[in-house]
């Protein structure tokens, strides 16, 4: 059922971003590059039908919010992107998610090589029951990034910095990820996905089982992860979608209402659902 | 507090609801206690009663026979005559033909092995041996058990208490005046093979069976189990054919193990002519008993392991086998661990099959490989007790104690294990 490995070389090649381009990336907030275009993305679960004809574009290095009332496919979506709906049998998607040139359900294309492109973290905290080392080391590990231990030491130790972690985790890289409070798991979850270096972050309600203060040190997170990684993240509230986001697509049963920039949505709603929604009549 | 509830805005109705409320749940606690006592009670009462039973098994007597130096030097080396001089030599009015049989009674079938081990030790470091540790046959074993002078004074002697006469009975009386019985650990009950003399018998042979048999069940049945419960866990697709597949599993772990005993005794040794009575095929046979319930407890284990944990390591961009042997397997095998730990003890406890297929022979000599013919302790419970001699109801206690000290170390590691692996999180 998993597509052959790929020969293509664009979906094999690993992302560049070196350390050195950081300076560029963090005062290039002009330049708005197409990361990832969706066209007429339809999702069946059998003979419910979950998703309509959704079109969108995701802008690179912006963080893109989905909302929408439950049961709306904005999670479908999202699962669309990086394939993660391959794992439900009854699932059928038509219609073409592109990263690049490339559609990602061609079946050409290597989902493993896909998943390290496009990176995810869920709704609940799932660290592995393993130490926090072990946790941020093992997509490194699998996908054979790093040459030496000294080479996955720096990873972890990176990754675990740009998850804002490591300072409270100094010194016990080896208790277990369980161990830690919910806010640090779902940020060891993001270093964790940040160390196989994807293209794009999928942010499932990272922060519906956080406390206000947890979900405040995601958000500060998110805003300084877009300098590096293109985002989109599910939301539930519409707080935070203002917040976090530069642009923001409204799903209503399967279609996608409205989309544009965040201001725009939340100042000047389009749509009168959209406008029900965000002024809490409706969701 | 009544009063307080009393004057509450409850109404009557739901206070009055409370209190049945509250008298139900006593009720169900109390036949729950009820219960947990009633099942801890039969199972004292069973292990107790074996207990007092066979815990003389674990020891045998022996006799001390004081040898005539000149008789030695005479023997030549002939253990049989210098065992029998002795003998009468000690025992007063051994001279009839009749009390001289009685006077041979006294000693088990070992004790000519055990003069000629003394004449051989003597031998060799040229000394000269005062006395003899002989054992003692089986009836004395058990006299002595009893109490000597409790079956002397006993009024009813057709109670059937023993079958030692009144002038054996007294020349044991004598020995133990003199200071020459002596009750030790029967280490031979536990390494000695099967023996027609129940002072002799030992669950060696039973015991290496089981060992050998479980071992080729475990290795078995738990390799494939686990892959079977993997592949229909993870990767099987849902269809009829894998629920019919699944209906089929927990049939066949109710189906009566008498049955695979059958199967075995026609694939396994008239199909493929394998070594009737084996461990071999014995543990073949288990093994497919123990499978079924091997592959459910794996699936349910691999069912506990949360998806958020496969779905963390796919969008890794793991693949399904990573996912699966990285992550799930080690959350999941303290669970299975447990399930074929608890599918081995009910293996070990298992004797119906291995009648079938043989496995009820008489085993003089322990079996040292998995090809030798063997028996195994539940059989071994099962042979004995069919035994008439009255020593080896004594023995079938004790093998029963043994076959029970298994079960609970077995049952303990299982605990063990799932504490020691347990994942929290």
């Amino acid at each position: 059922m998993d597509a052959p490995i790929s020969t293509d070389t664009n979906l094999d090649a690993s992302p560049t971003q070196e350390a050195t381009t950081e300076m560029n990336i963090a005062t290039d907030t002009h330049t708005s590059s197409i990361k990832m275009t969706a066209k007429n993305v339809s999702v069946f679960y059998a003979d419910m039908q979950a998703l309509k004809d959704v079109s969108l574009d995701i802008i690179e290095n912006r963080v893109t919010a989905l909302i929408g009332p439950s049961g709306c496919g904005k999670t479908t979506f999202l699962r669309c992107i990086n394939r993660m709906n391959d794992l439900i049998p009854s699932c059928k998607v038509s219609g073409e998610i592109k990263l690049g040139d490339h559609d990602v359900y061609d079946p050409s294309v290597d989902v493993e090589v896909l998943r390290r492109r496009i990176g995810m973290v869920f709704q609940k905290p799932n660290p592995f029951p393993k130490s926090i080392y072990e946790n941020v080391a093992y997509g490194p590990r699998i996908h054979g990034l790093a040459e030496n231990k000294e080479a996955l030491d720096a990873i972890v130790r990176k990754s675990l910095k740009r998850a804002g972690l490591l300072d409270e985790v100094e010194g016990r890289l080896d208790a277990l990820g369980t161990s830690l409070s919910g806010g640090q798991q779902q940020r060891l979850c993001i270093a964790r996905a940040i160390a196989i270096e994807p293209e794009v972050i999928l942010m499932d309600e990272p922060c519906s089982a956080l406390d206000p203060i947890a979900t405040a040190k995601i958000e500060e997170l998110i805003d300084d992860l877009k300098k590096r990684y293109t985002i989109v993240i599910v939301t539930h509230s519409m707080q935070q979608a203002a917040r976090v986001s530069d642009y923001t697509a409204y799903f209503h049963l399967g279609e996608l209402v409205e989309k544009g920039e965040t201001n725009r949505i939340f100042t000047a709603p389009q749509h009168s659902k959209t406008e029900a929604y965000i002024t809490g009549r409706i969701g | 507090m009544t009063d307080q509830l009393k004057n509450s805005p409850l109404s009557a109705a739901s206070v009055e609801g409370l209190g049945r409320r509250y008298r139900a749940e006593k009720r169900y606690r109390f036949i729950g206690f009820a219960a947990v006592a009633a099942s801890l009670g039969f199972l004292a009462f069973l292990i107790i009663a074996i207990g007092f039973q066979g815990v003389g098994a674990f020891f045998k007597t022996d006799l001390r026979f004081d040898l005539d130096p000149a008789a030695v030097q005479d023997s030549g080396g002939d253990a049989f005559g210098l065992l029998r001089s002795t003998i009468r030599s000690n025992l007063e009015g051994a001279s009839s033909r009749r009390a001289k049989r009685q006077a041979y009674g006294l000693v088990s079938s070992e004790a000519e092995e055990q003069m000629q081990a003394l004449l051989d030790a003597a031998a060799e470091t040229n000394t000269n041996p005062q006395v003899v540790w002989v054992s003692a046959s089986a009836e004395v074993d058990l006299a002595v058990k009893a109490g000597i002078d409790a079956l002397i004074n006993a009024q009813d002697k057709d109670a059937g208490l023993t079958r030692l006469s009144d002038q054996q009975l007294r020349w044991i009386k004598t020995l133990e005046q003199n200071g020459a019985v002596r009750t030790r650990f029967n280490l031979g009950f536990l390494i000695n093979g099967d023996s027609r003399d129940a002072e002799r018998a030992g669950l060696g042979g039973a015991i290496m069976g089981s060992l050998f048999t479980l071992l080729i069940c475990l290795v078995l049945s738990f390799f494939v189990g686990v892959m079977a419960a993997i592949y229909l866990e993870e990767f099987a697709p849902k269809n009829k054919w894998t629920s019919f597949l699944e209906i089929n599993i927990n049939n066949l772990a109710s189906v009566p193990s008498i049955i695979f005993g059958l199967l075995g005794l026609a694939v396994f040794l008239n199909a493929f002519g394998l070594a009737r009575s084996s461990s071999l095929v014995g543990g073949m046979v288990l093994a497919l008993m123990t499978l079924p319930t091997i592959i459910i407890a794996s699936r349910v284990s691999l069912q506990a392991v949360p998806p958020s944990i496969r779905e963390a390591a796919l969008g890794l961009g793991a693949t399904r086998i990573q996912a699966i042997f990285h992550h799930v397997v080690p959350l999941a095998l303290p669970g299975m661990l447990t399930g074929a730990i608890l599918g081995m003890a009910r293996a070990l406890g298992e004797t119906a099959p291995l009648l079938m297929i043989g496995m009820v022979a008489f085993i003089a000599d322990p079996p040292s490989s998995v090809m030798d013919p063997a028996t195994a302790l539940p059989v071994q419970v099962f042979l004995w007790s069919d035994s008439p001699e009255r020593a080896f109801a004594e023995k079938t206690s004790g093998a029963i104690l043994v076959l029970i000290l298994f079960l609970i170390l077995m049952n303990s590691v299982a605990i063990l294990l799932r504490k020691k692996f347990e994942k929290k999180w």
